[in-house]
């Protein structure tokens, strides 16, 4: 028994023999042909054998995984039968005399680098494209074969140096129970498409396709990132152990989707989700969000070279609010600034950027900029549960300021004839000190707070989050902390106003239990964290956490707290 | 020859979906049909040309067909175009 590690993409444990997954040598040597027009007629049936392939291909991932996954391979055939493409190859097979693989090689180089050249992701993504489709021809044309995945009828696990777009999405989950790749990182295609196939993953292993042979059997921890070579019989039935544990914990999670969030002794609250673009509703459906407590709006403006106009903006938005069907829906405005550029809005170099002109100081700054966020959210504002936060607020003043504009397009709006909400609640992130220590007095003038932790602890213990040296100041569970947040929950509860929290620490174990005792009313984690953290509520007593709280707070050290409520 | 001049509407611009659908109902005509955008001139029935134009939303693209069949051509791009919801033509 052998065993390797890699990066945990996908949960889940697989137990499986191998099968490589190995691109064949494709390299073109350039000839001199006697017969061009023979030669044009070689090249003619690969690329007939190409479309061919691709349609059974095509077909095959429409009935197995779906039609959107199937679209790749419609885009590949139009590439195949792109005049534009083929013209050029058959030009210089006739009048430079050379074999179709040498033609076929230069042409589509030269598409490649065109499109990875430009300065635009999805581009980049038709040089994969052309690569692909290229390969697919060159193979015929040499006669080796290439592997088609979707062909594979054996449960297996797939070893592969990395998996291109046209094998990911050929994977059937039926026989297909997990696979390795010796590249790649949590975010790439592979590990998203493993995530939404629920077969587990682990990326970036380094050496699995120069230790793992065909047929031996593998185990993948996707929970760990973990891989064992030929396990020993106690090995194996460790492993089947934790695979049925793990199958049982994720259909306990799905059992409580469509439930609603309870303790155990009848107390409701609300989980949310944090999400940054249309695209994630998806995930915050499926895995049972009552809220979404947080979205991101800076990711529209992000990755493009102008700004987004108020269209747009308000597409996305609408989008959001009307997939929510009427549930609660915070969005933050604009957070721009610190570590986080727009390539189209040059800003000066700051010493301290977390510290400087970003979020609602650049919006008050910019107000043109500012207004037309304002002037999309409102109209967006009768398609669901909107709910306008301010990022960054420091004091009463900025929030006053902020609101004025938002009033002043609601204002502008309604006397255009355009129907806005009446009933759209304005509210604050509370990620400052001096905002924290305030809260009462803000907690009169707001409709909500939510704790951006991330931030409430970085300015708190001045530790910048970026810097390692200085990690081990991120202190969630410091009592420091957890006396702000109390401060902000009562503060709001006595205005009969509500306080969420919307940051790495609302999702956590350990944290969930002191947050249910300090009273927060909605806790916004990542959408796969929702299921877990209902399941841990449903077990836990606000009544008897409320008893802790007092204890803990009077602790001395994060640690302190880590221990006593890992003792409960 | 005919010519007309569309506005692409569509906030991400010419994209994959659309430009797939427009490209892929062209390869029957036997005209030549071509786009136009910023002085450069593709040829429309390819979806590597199309693309590599980067149209923008709220640009102005010229169409043009010329051949046996270009009148149907021509109606063939206007509603497939309106069905895709990317220009309102």
């Amino acid at each position: 028994m052998s065993r390797l590690s890699g990066i945990a993409a996908s949960n889940g444990i697989a137990i499986a023999k191998a099968f490589r997954l190995e691109h064949p040598d494709l390299t073109v040597d350039k000839k001199n042909v006697a017969d061009p027009q023979a030669e044009i007629e070689r090249f003619g049936s690969a690329v007939d054998e190409s479309i061919a392939e691709l349609e059974v291909i095509k077909k095959r991932t429409a009935e197995q995984i779906s039609e959107k996954e199937a679209d790749i391979f419609g885009a590949h055939l139009l590439v195949l039968q792109d005049p534009e493409l083929i013209g050029p190859i058959t030009d210089k097979i006739k009048t430079d005399s050379v074999n179709a693989e040498f033609a076929l090689h230069e042409t589509s180089t030269m598409f490649v680098d065109m499109f990875e050249a430009m300065d635009n992701e999805y581009m980049k993504e038709r040089a994969a494209d052309v690569r692909d489709v290229t390969k697919r021809v060159l193979a015929h044309l040499l006669g080796v074969k290439i592997q088609n995945p979707s062909l594979i009828t054996d449960e297996v696990v797939i070893i592969a140096e990395d998996l291109t777009p046209s094998d990911t999405v050929q994977l059937n989950p039926q026989y297909i129970k997990g696979f390795i790749t010796d590249i790649g990182g949590r975010t790439s295609h592979s590990a998203i498409l493993a995530r939404t196939l629920e077969i587990p993953a682990v990326v970036g292993a380094k050496s699995a396709m120069s230790s793992i042979q065909n047929g031996t059997i593998v185990i993948i921890d996707g929970l760990e990132g973990e891989i064992l070579l030929d396990p020993d019989e106690a090995t194996l039935a460790e492993y089947k152990e934790k695979q049925t544990a793990f199958a049982g914990q994720k259909a306990e999670w799905a059992k409580l989707k469509n439930e609603a969030t309870l303790t155990k002794d009848g107390v409701a609250v609300e989980l949310g989700a944090n999400i940054g673009t249309p695209k994630d509703l998806t995930g915050v459906l499926e895995n049972g969000g009552e809220a979404i407590g947080l979205y991101r709006t800076e990711f529209l403006y992000m990755g493009r070279d102008n700004f987004p106009t108020e269209q747009e903006q308000f597409d996305a938005y609408s989008a959001v609010l009307k997939g929510m069907e009427g549930k609660p829906t915070v969005v933050r405005t604009l957070d721009i600034g610190g570590d986080k550029e727009l390539s189209y809005l040059k800003l000066p170099k700051e010493l301290n950027p977390f510290l400087g002109l970003r979020a609602i100081r650049l919006c008050l700054e910019m107000p043109d900029m500012f207004r037309t966020q304002l002037r999309a959210l409102l109209r967006a504002s009768v398609h669901g549960n909107l709910k306008i936060m301010f990022p960054m607020i420091a004091t009463l003043d900025e929030f006053r300021e902020a609101k004025a504009l938002l009033l002043e397009e609601k204002a502008k709006l309604e006397a255009e004839g355009v129907e806005v909400s009446d009933s759209i609640e304005v509210g604050i992130m509370v990620e400052i000190p001096s905002t924290a220590v305030m809260a009462d007095t803000f907690a009169k003038e707001v409709d909500f707070f939510s704790i951006g932790t991330n931030d409430l602890i970085q300015y708190t213990m001045a530790a910048d989050r970026m810097n390692e040296s200085v990690s081990y100041l991120y202190q969630p569970y410091n009592p420091a902390i957890l006396r702000l947040v109390k401060t902000v929950i009562d503060a709001s509860h006595k205005e009969g106003k509500w306080t969420g929290m919307c940051g790495e620490m609302a999702g956590d174990e350990i944290a969930i239990p002191i947050l249910l005792g300090l009273g927060l009313d909605e806790f916004s984690m990542s959408a796969s964290s929702i299921l877990k953290a209902r399941s841990q509520l449903s077990r836990l007593s606000k009544a008897d956490m409320e008893g802790h709280v007092e204890h803990i707070l009077g602790l001395a050290t994060s640690q302190e707290v880590e221990d006593y409520v890992n003792s409960l | 020859m005919v010519e007309k001049t569309f506005t692409i509407t569509d906030p991400a611009g010419m994209h994959a979906r659309p430009a797939s659908a427009l490209v892929g109902s062209l390869s029957k005509f036997q005209s030549d049909i071509t786009m136009e955008f910023k002085d450069k001139k593709v040829n429309l029935k390819s979806i590597l040309g199309v693309m590599s134009l980067g149209v923008p939303s709220g640009s102005q693209v010229q169409i043009a067909a010329d051949g046996a069949d270009e009148a149907e051509a021509m109606e063939t791009i206007e509603r497939v175009l309106q069905e895709q919801g990317i220009s309102n033509a």
